[in-house]
């Protein structure tokens, strides 16, 4: 039996009318990183949702690794993340003479327009009216879902966070785990208004809803659009890894299957992700492995019974190219496992739309600059405090400290910081680089802080104290007896 | 002890010089001051670092490289006094700034020698004080405190000093040590970031206050006058009952 014949389902309810996602995606330049990480501790459910979810995140991450070598695991992920963008482009070529060899269309984007274009075009030349889409970030790079709309494709999210997302007009907040700034209850508002009823608010009476409109979708769906965790050069083939199996179905039962992968997933060999793939699950959602692994490699052959007629992968550049060989290369070594956004203290208070684009939390603080560039996405870099847990953690150890850093310093060399900080740093710089006048104005500090103090804590809003001493004292030390 | 025997005992004592930073030097002076005391206590000839000013940590970490060599090239020349006696600093992130990013701050510079001759010399405090514990504990220190540690990012992910001030903390009678669950969080204090986004840096110190306040903990301590600036401000505003103190004076008070 063909799994065509297996799924069934029913059609989505009449309340469903896939919403684009909204353009409010890219907010970047007109609004800061405060305004916006302000929106999300705004709403209190959101603010426990995120930090329940990822200290629980990783915590499964710890336990996965307890009892393995994890710091050497750590070692091989990294050498082969490394060796793979260091050769990137002959990999590349051997994942694209591989993949072509096995049947499937490549496309070469070199920027997120053209990614658009490309695959509007497939849908277009190939009659392709509705798509069913696995999570992909990648898609959300390219803001994909409102450019097919535009050419009068329907598109339906599948991964069930993606699907709330995308019918709350919302944007993914998490790399791997698109609600986890929602809370069941608000799912349970949403589903109920979609169905026209007050549906059960239990999780398994929520996920059965939306699967029954699911998977009439997959089955209905004339093409499938996925994204790609790796693409393994030495057979041409795209790995996809999903716990709820859209992945799978998404790229196996529609006539035509597009994935839109970035060019820094390549890998050298399969083999390879006896390493990767329980580093990306392991720091993804503590997991072992995923309940699907998909490894496709081309269109359907004679005598089988499901696959695709047609497989097209869309080759993403976008950014990625220029940052070969340069100091920011290792940003490319990512895999996207979320595990720096669990750990990180400051996405665990504002979540990720608060960095304004696709990308939250560390790894989203450095490849926001690197492909918005600095005058657009630069102030994302200063939004950390440099604690260093998300290299700590980093499957592939990405030194997101250092690229941070450096992130700061080219904005400062490219004249991207505001004129107040660069002369509040060179007035700084110039009168303590003098003792005589750190010792002036040290103690004039010391005095005007002692006026102002009250028991030894200044509470007042001083001038220039003013955003610090808002939510706090300054406590100044006394002498003790 | 009579005068002839502190004489003696003076001859070939061990010097170690004080490097109070910009903290030190304008919202943390007692624990300067308690950090003096404690190392007297312990038999240590101590000298002020005379002329060092700040570690450029501020401007290096917003990315400013030129005001921050020539703040730590001041600093450096002020430490750089021709002998090898340790340095000590009673702040885990500058500690973690002179020892291992002075190095990239003076890369190709005069003073890259110097800045190399400083890191090796550069102690974190407690870090140097663990290693006198069965001195400290021959002092027989007493505070009764129920107390939490909370780790400096810095010291802990860059440094590497975790047991370090929790050994010292088990040498003094009285205390019992309660680790805190979020003890490695960061606490929002980040420097320059604390003013850049007070509302996140003040939600990230809630969240572990909560910690604390669970663990029912009446003192806690750090190595960080930053963290005991964002976390002791916090608590102060809120009205915690929570003493916040440094290490060196948690030390001084159990001397006292």
């Amino acid at each position: 039996m063909s799994v065509r014949e297996d799924i069934g389902g029913s059609p989505l309810p009449d309340g469903w009318a896939a919403p684009a996602h909204q353009p409010g995606a890219f907010e970047l330049p007109t609004t800061t990183f405060e305004e916006r990480a302000h929106r999300t501790m705004a709403r209190p459910f959101a603010r426990r949702a995120i930090a329940g979810a990822t200290d629980h995140a990783v915590s499964l991450t710890q336990a996965r690794f307890a009892d393995v070598d994890h710091e050497t695991l750590r070692d091989q992920g990294r050498q082969i993340r490394a060796h793979a963008i260091a050769n990137l482009p002959d990999y590349l070529e051997q994942w694209i003479a591989n993949a072509e060899q096995n049947g499937t269309t490549v496309y070469f984007a070199a920027d997120e327009g053209e990614a658009r274009r490309i695959i509007a075009g497939i849908c277009v030349d190939e009659n392709i009216a509705s798509v069913v889409k696995s999570k992909s970030m990648a898609s959300e790079e390219v803001a994909l879902n409102s450019a097919l709309e535009g050419v009068g494709v329907d598109v339906v999210e599948t991964d069930l966070g993606e699907f709330v997302v995308q019918a709350m007009g919302d944007r993914p907040g998490h790399v791997i785990a698109p609600i986890l700034h929602r809370t069941k209850d608000e799912v349970h508002e949403l589903f109920s208004k979609m169905a026209g009823r007050d549906l059960p608010n239990e999780a398994e009476e929520l996920t059965a809803f939306a699967r029954a409109g699911l998977r009439h979708a997959f089955l209905t769906a004339d093409g499938g659009i996925t994204g790609g965790n790796f693409l393994i050069a030495e057979t041409g083939e795209v790995m996809l890894v999903t716990n709820e199996g859209n992945g799978r179905l998404t790229s196996s039962v529609p006539r035509v299957h597009i994935a839109l992968v970035g060019i820094e997933k390549v890998i050298p060999r399969r083999r390879d992700l006896a390493v990767l793939l329980p580093l990306l699950t392991g720091h993804g959602t503590g997991q072992q492995i995923t309940t699907y692994v998909s490894i496709t490699g081309g269109p359907r052959r004679d005598a089988e019974p499901d696959g695709p007629e047609q497989t097209h992968v869309v080759l993403l550049d976008a950014g990625r190219s220029a940052l070969l060989g340069g100091e920011f290369e290792e940003a490319l070594h990512c895999i996207r496992c979320g595990a720096c956004q669990n750990v990180c203290p400051v996405y665990r208070q504002v979540g990720g739309h608060a960095y304004g684009w696709v990308y939250g939390g560390p790894i989203g603080a450095v490849l926001t600059p690197l492909f918005r560039g600095q005058a657009e996405g630069g102030e994302v870099a200063q939004a950390t405090t440099l604690c260093g847990a998300c290299d700590d953690i980093c499957p592939v150890r990405i030194p997101l400290h250092d690229l941070l850093l450096g992130l700061r310093r080219q904005r400062d060399e490219q004249g991207e910081v505001p004129r107040r900080e660069q002369m509040a740093f060179a007035v700084w710089g110039a009168v303590w680089s003098r003792p005589w006048l750190y010792r002036m104005t040290t103690a004039v500090g010391r005095g005007s802080l002692g006026l102002l103090a009250r028991d030894g804590v200044v509470s007042s809003r001083v001038p220039g104290l003013r955003r610090w001493t808002d939510g706090r004292n300054l406590v100044l030390e006394r002498r003790r007896r | 002890m009579d005068t002839g025997e502190a004489i003696a005992d003076h001859v070939g004592v061990p010097t170690v010089v004080l490097f109070p930073t910009c903290l030190g030097d304008v919202v943390a002076r007692q624990t300067v001051t308690d950090a003096e005391l404690v190392l007297v206590r312990l038999g240590f000839d101590v000298r002020q670092a005379r002329g060092a000013t700040c570690c450029g940590q501020p401007a290096f970490n917003s990315g400013h490289d030129g005001p921050a060599r020539a703040v730590a090239r001041a600093t450096l020349r002020a430490l750089d006094d021709g002998t090898d006696d340790p340095i000590l600093v009673p702040s885990g992130s500058c500690a973690s700034m002179v020892r291992l990013h002075w190095r990239e701050v003076f890369h190709k510079t005069d003073d890259a020698d110097g800045a190399l001759r400083i890191a090796k010399r550069v102690r974190e405090l407690s870090s140097f004080l663990a290693e006198q514990s069965a001195t400290i504990a021959s002092l027989q220190p007493q505070l009764t405190a129920r107390v939490g540690y909370h780790d400096s990012c810095h010291m802990l992910r860059e440094l590497r000093i975790k047991e370090a001030p929790r050994d010292v903390l088990r040498a003094i009678n009285g205390i019992e040590l309660i680790e805190l669950p979020s003890a490695e969080r960061c606490c929002g204090f980040g420097g320059t970031f604390s003013g850049r986004y007070p509302e996140v840096s003040v939600a990230m110190a809630d969240s572990k206050i909560q910690d604390m306040v669970d663990a029912r903990i009446d003192l806690l301590v750090s190595a960080d006058p930053g963290c005991l600036l964002q976390l002791g401000g916090r608590m102060s505003r809120e009205g915690s009952p929570v003493r916040t103190l440094h290490l060196a004076s948690v030390l001084a008070e159990a001397l006292a």
